[in-house]
């Protein structure tokens, strides 16, 4: 069954940032795009389950922090070497400026 | 004394796997997000700058090359322009292909083609080889970026500085990829959407290659191999000279970078040529962080890291005796101190990777 999560706060996330968000086991990533939309991803690499957390958003890019791999983070897509399978993503809604997303 | 077994197939790998050496996480030292999300910032000018200044250099000094060849007056611009091709493109090769160097992706792979040309690496093997050097820094049967095997072959890195080692790898192995197709220690940790990219870029190096050896046939004369190929060899030293010193008598299996990682405080013309990879514990910390940015990473940081070395010619000091002491006791590195603002290393788990080994504090 799926749920709507409270992840965080929208001004926990500085625009063009993300966060690490966890939950029952699971490990997300919570992104605020420059154009204020917000959006999650898996929160570990496909390429060698580090953390994206500690990594730079440029733009709708985030790049990890080990090998310098990137995904767009909107659709998940890998972009760069290393990484060659996409991302997860989860839907996401804002709601009196909270951000939920949506985990299976 | 432990026999280390350097091989990517071999039996030290698989230990490290099973023990967890392998894809380990790394020590950090904590960087506020705001101070590392500022240092991380991308920026295309610095490199620009740079490129132009390499590219333009290298063709002043090899034109003035040319023009007095046959003359021993060339010799300077030879050696001048050799450094350039054959050391500076090593860290041309490194930052673009950590994709830090530009912020413009495209320029990134420009430089990074053309660097990893000069340097004789596939430019679509090594981008895998050095993904896993950084995953897996000096563990051994892991790390394909080994410099300094131990027990170290002295002969090995007098002929470094040559080139010749690499060259004489290179050179089969590109007709290897080109006509036979990727090795099998290279199907180890290039996936297998990349072997076709392998393959036509060994294809096209060979042609080139190919072209320039015909050409200085034609001539009868080595000229155009002086201008690409030989400068691999005749100005590898300042590279193999920086780059030993990244990690040479100091420890392997570990998984903190001060431990096994050495920055060196550099002269500017060094640190143009090699691109601020002197921060060596700060860029294997933080790779993220461009090369432009790792002095200010560094001043960040330094609290946390063993004192840098002072110059090259010390850095060498310290290292070459350690090395020595390598040939009689393999186990042996040098252990260097933390200041008292540091947080520890810990000695539990390195002890546990690195067994009884005899260290030398500095
Ligand atoms: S772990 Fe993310 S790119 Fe390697």
């Amino acid at each position: 069954m799926t749920q709507w999560i409270d992840a965080c706060a929208t001004d926990d996330i500085d625009a063009e940032d993300l966060i690490r968000f966890d939950h029952a086991g699971a490990t997300y990533a919570i992104y605020h795009a420059p154009d204020g939309k917000f959006y999650a991803t898996a929160g570990k690499c496909t390429h060698e389950a580090v953390h994206l957390a500690d990594g730079l958003v440029m733009n709708y890019v985030i790049e990890c922090p080990k090998h310098n791999g990137q995904f767009d983070y909107r659709t998940g897509e890998a972009k760069r070497a290393p990484v060659c399978v996409n991302l997860k993503t989860y839907p996401v809604k804002v709601e009196d400026n909270r951000v939920f997303i949506q985990v299976a | 004394m432990t026999k280390r077994d350097y091989s990517l197939l071999g039996p030290d790998g698989a230990r490290a796997v099973e023990t967890g050496l392998a894809a380990a996480e790394w020590y950090h030292t904590e960087v506020p997000r705001k101070e590392m999300k500022a240092l991380m910032q991308r920026s295309d000018s610095p490199a620009i700058r740079d490129t132009v200044l390499l590219y333009g250099l290298m063709i002043t000094f090899a034109g003035i090359g040319i023009y007095l060849w046959p003359s021993w007056w060339s010799a300077p611009f030879w050696l001048a322009y050799g450094v350039l091709y054959g050391s500076a493109s090593d860290s041309r090769w490194h930052e673009c292909g950590h994709g830090t160097a530009f912020k413009t992706p495209w320029m990134n792979n420009v430089v990074f083609e053309i660097a990893s040309f000069m340097i004789m690496r596939n430019s679509a093997t090594w981008r895998w080889s050095h993904a896993r050097h950084h995953t897996d820094t000096y563990i051994v049967g892991r790390d394909p970026e080994i410099a300094i095997m131990r027990p170290v072959v002295f002969a090995k890195i007098i002929a470094g500085f040559f080139g010749l080692p690499d060259v004489a790898a290179f050179i089969p192995r590109m007709l290897y990829n080109a006509f036979i197709g990727v090795h099998p220690t290279e199907k180890t940790f290039v996936p297998e959407s990349e072997w076709p990219k392998v393959v036509r870029v060994a294809r096209i190096s060979t042609l080139i290659y190919g072209a320039t050896i015909a050409l200085a046939l034609w001539m009868g004369s080595i000229l155009p191999l002086m201008v690409i190929g030989l400068p691999r060899l005749y100005g590898a030293w300042h590279h193999v000279m920086t780059g030993l010193l990244q990690h040479g008598g100091l420890a392997d299996n570990v998984i903190d970078h001060r431990l096994n990682s050495r920055t060196v405080y550099m002269n500017p013309v060094s640190r143009f040529i090699y691109w601020n990879m002197n921060y060596h514990v700060e860029h294997h910390m933080f790779p993220m962080v461009p090369y432009h940015a790792l002095p200010r990473l560094h001043a960040a940081i330094k609290h946390d890291l063993p004192a840098p070395n002072t110059s090259i010619a010390q850095a060498f000091k310290e290292m070459w005796p350690a090395l020595r002491r390598q040939l009689a006791y393999e186990d042996y590195f040098l252990k260097r101190d933390l200041p008292a603002s540091a947080k520890p290393y810990r000695e539990d788990f390195h002890l546990a990777a690195l067994g009884a080994a005899p260290a030398a504090a500095e």
